[in-house]
């Protein structure tokens, strides 16, 4: 079992007018960034990054985090920077990054070298993820959408090519091309670090992950949907001739703890208010349908049960899940580690994958709300957690290997020296 | 109007490498017609009227309507390139062509790399020039309704609104606006709906009829765009509709047949 922390880093301003329940709109693409307070960017960008050292120190595996851009629910517009960061200051836990947005960029030799040197300064402790990206993304970098897939997938195969072999050579591909490819930085881990993929939407992408024995984390997503979805990733995975696991496959939801129940159902209703994610959840902000449903950035028909669920019908409009809703279904789970520790064996039961990470500290939750709960993780979650992936058999991807469903032998961990 | 009830085929023709759809109808020199950003979805009444004395050929460009993409075609360049193969392979030489928006885009591209191709030249709300001054409407961050919407300066007055734009349109035509605005995505994303050179090169059609037509209110493109095609191309006249937005067509459809007939009975 693999746990890691993530939280989404939003921009908090209580003089904005739309932190907490203002009624406020947030709507993507109408907030100017004139609002922008450096001060304010200053202090939560240090409080993000002393959170993740704390989780660390509690015993998280793994300290995730995750990159948008021009929007205020996510101050990750540069996340190979903070985690380059964290590459410095922590030393034990990975370095989750799902993920650099591939697509966009038109150079991805640069983030061939950058995630060498986060992983040569981490000394290996790099999982580098990639993400399509939503709408919003293609939009502030301008990067044509329906070319997101192709770019996607070209970008991989450059980037890994890039991390494996000798220079220098030439690639001369449709989306991408170089006349000398050399990077004077090579990944620590050997042959390169894990590469993940996080989903929720695309169907090609799952399977492009199974084809690949890629682990694919699904974000935020309900029960039955989310559980559907894996089984496409096994079935894709038999179909290639692999037996995948629990190493394959992880769960991203939001996981609160408190010391008192009363005190957790006030701070999770935190996570509906201020700019948290309106992609992945109700709570006060709105979403531009174009953005939604930018043309061709992703297949309209090959779609995961997940996104049937995440979206409402044609439009693509987000459906606003009610704090109590989201509760029921698993989708937050709130309280005292007394309460939220069956409820997590729940979702392991129904989901059983090898890394969970607990998205916390999100929407309007406070630093303190975010330290008191990443405290009672380290003293009661996650050795509760630890023990029912021992008892589940629930494998991480650091245990067992994706592409073969063998355990690693300690000798050939993946690490260069 | 005049119109009788004209018959209009649709059929998908083998040409350049491809298969094209392509409708037809009418009677008198051929008439090119190159569709918009949105595609060709309904018949309109200027379709009809000039009918009357032209041959309209109406092809959904590759990547459009019926017409499978060619993963080739990245640009508007690529499509031109394309195009003027197509035309060669249907026999349609110095012929007239209306271009609508994308597809006047479309159709000066073709016209600066091979002026021979074609007759007279119409450029309706043409994309494809950098507006002096304005922007072009990012139709890519509204959906095809919102799109649509603005295309009138009035669309509540506008006769054939609702023809392009049904208040509850079928699953059918909306997935009909998604393939094409995917395909419009890719021809134009960036720089967006123009092309920096095309000015410069329009010089090359000093020798061709042009008539640029324009809605005083054109809100998708600037219509200072359409006075830099009228500066770039040298004898052209340009047509200002007034209380007009993008598609004169369908917002003031008598005298935009009047206009394009006049000008191609001239």
């Amino acid at each position: 079992m693999f746990i890691a922390h993530f939280t989404e880093r939003p921009y908090q301003d209580p003089k904005s007018g739309y932190f907490g329940a203002t009624g406020k709109s947030i709507k993507d693409l109408t907030l100017s960034n004139e609002i922008y307070d450096p001060e304010l960017g200053a202090n939560l960008y240090n409080r993000y990054l002393d959170e993740k050292l704390y989780a660390e120190e509690m015993g998280f595996d793994g300290l995730m985090l995750n990159e948008h851009h021009s929007t205020p629910f996510c101050m990750g517009g540069a996340m190979n920077i903070e985690a380059a960061i964290l590459a410095r200051v922590t030393s034990r836990a990975k370095i989750v990054l799902l993920g650099n947005i591939i697509p966009i960029w038109d150079d991805p030799l640069w983030l061939v070298e950058q995630l060498s040197i986060i992983d040569m300064i981490s000394r290996g402790r790099l999982v580098s993820g990639w993400v399509r990206g939503t709408g919003r993304e293609s939009v502030a970098h301008n990067a044509p959408p329906p070319y997101n897939w192709e770019r996607f997938q070209e970008a991989h195969d450059f980037i890994v090519k890039a991390w494996t072999t000798p220079g220098p050579f030439r690639w001369e591909g449709k989306h991408y091309q170089y006349r000398y490819v050399n990077p004077w930085a090579r990944p620590y881990q050997k042959p390169h670090p894990p590469i993940w993929l996080p989903g929720v939407v695309s169907r090609d992408s799952l399977m492009w992950a199974a084809r690949n024995r890629i682990p694919y984390i699904m974000l935020a997503t309900e029960m039955e949907p989310t559980r559907q979805a894996f089984q496409l990733y096994h079935d894709t995975a038999a179909e290639e001739g692999y037996e995948s696991g629990s190493q394959n496959i992880g769960y991203l939801w939001k996981v609160h703890v408190d010391e008192t129940e009363e005190l957790a159902e006030q701070t999770a209703r935190k996570y509906v208010q201020g700019p948290s994610n309106p992609f992945l959840a109700g709570n006060e902000g709105t979403t531009n349908r174009a953005l939604v449903s930018l043309p061709g950035l992703t297949s309209r028909r090959r779609v995961l049960p997940t996104r049937d669920v995440a979206t409402a019908n044609r439009g693509g409009m987000i459906s606003a899940r009610p704090f109590e809703e989201q509760q029921e279904n698993y989708t937050i789970v709130s309280g005292t580690p007394d309460t939220i520790i069956p409820k997590i064996r729940h979702v392991l039961e129904t989901l059983r994958p090898g890394s969970v990470i607990f998205w916390d500290g999100d929407g309007a939750m406070t630093h303190d709300d975010q330290m008191r709960s990443l405290r009672l993780m380290g003293e009661y979650v996650i050795p509760a957690v630890r023990e029912m992936g021992k008892e589940l058999e629930l494998f991480s991807p650091f245990e067992v290997d994706p592409a073969s469903g063998k355990p690693f032998q300690p000798e050939t961990q993946a690490v260069a020296d | 109007m005049t119109t009788t009830s004209q018959v209009w085929t649709e059929e998908i023709v083998e040409v350049a490498g491809t298969r094209l759809q392509l409708v037809k109808g009418g009677s008198g020199d051929p008439l090119l017609i190159l569709h918009d950003e949105i595609g060709h979805h309904a018949t309109l009444r200027w379709h009809n009227a000039l009918a009357q004395s032209s041959a309209l050929y109406i092809p959904s460009h590759p990547g459009f309507g019926a017409s499978p993409r060619l993963d080739w075609i990245m640009n508007m360049r690529d499509l031109a390139g394309w195009y003027l193969r197509a035309l060669d392979e249907l026999g349609l030489r110095r012929v007239n062509v209306i271009g609508f928006s994308l597809g006047g885009w479309l159709a000066a591209e073709m016209a600066t790399m091979s002026p021979d191709h074609f007759g007279k030249i119409a450029l309706v709300g043409a994309a494809g020039i950098k507006p002096p001054d304005g922007e072009i409407f990012d139709i890519f961050l509204v959906t095809a309704e919102e799109y649509l919407d603005e295309v009138c300066l009035d669309s509540a007055a506008a006769p054939e609104f609702a023809a392009i734009r049904p208040p509850e349109p079928e699953p059918d035509l909306v997935e009909a606006w998604a393939v094409a605005r995917e395909e419009a995505c890719r021809l134009s994303w960036k720089p967006y709906m123009y092309y920096p050179a095309l000015p410069h090169l329009l010089g090359r059609l000093r020798d061709t009829p042009a008539l640029i037509v324009w809605g005083a209110q054109d809100t998708i493109v600037p219509l200072s765009a359409g006075e830099l095609y009228h500066q770039s191309i040298s004898g052209s006249r340009l047509e200002v509709i007034p209380d007009c937005g993008h598609r004169p067509d369908i917002e003031k459809p008598d005298e935009f047949i009047s206009l394009i007939q006049n000008f191609l009975a001239d």
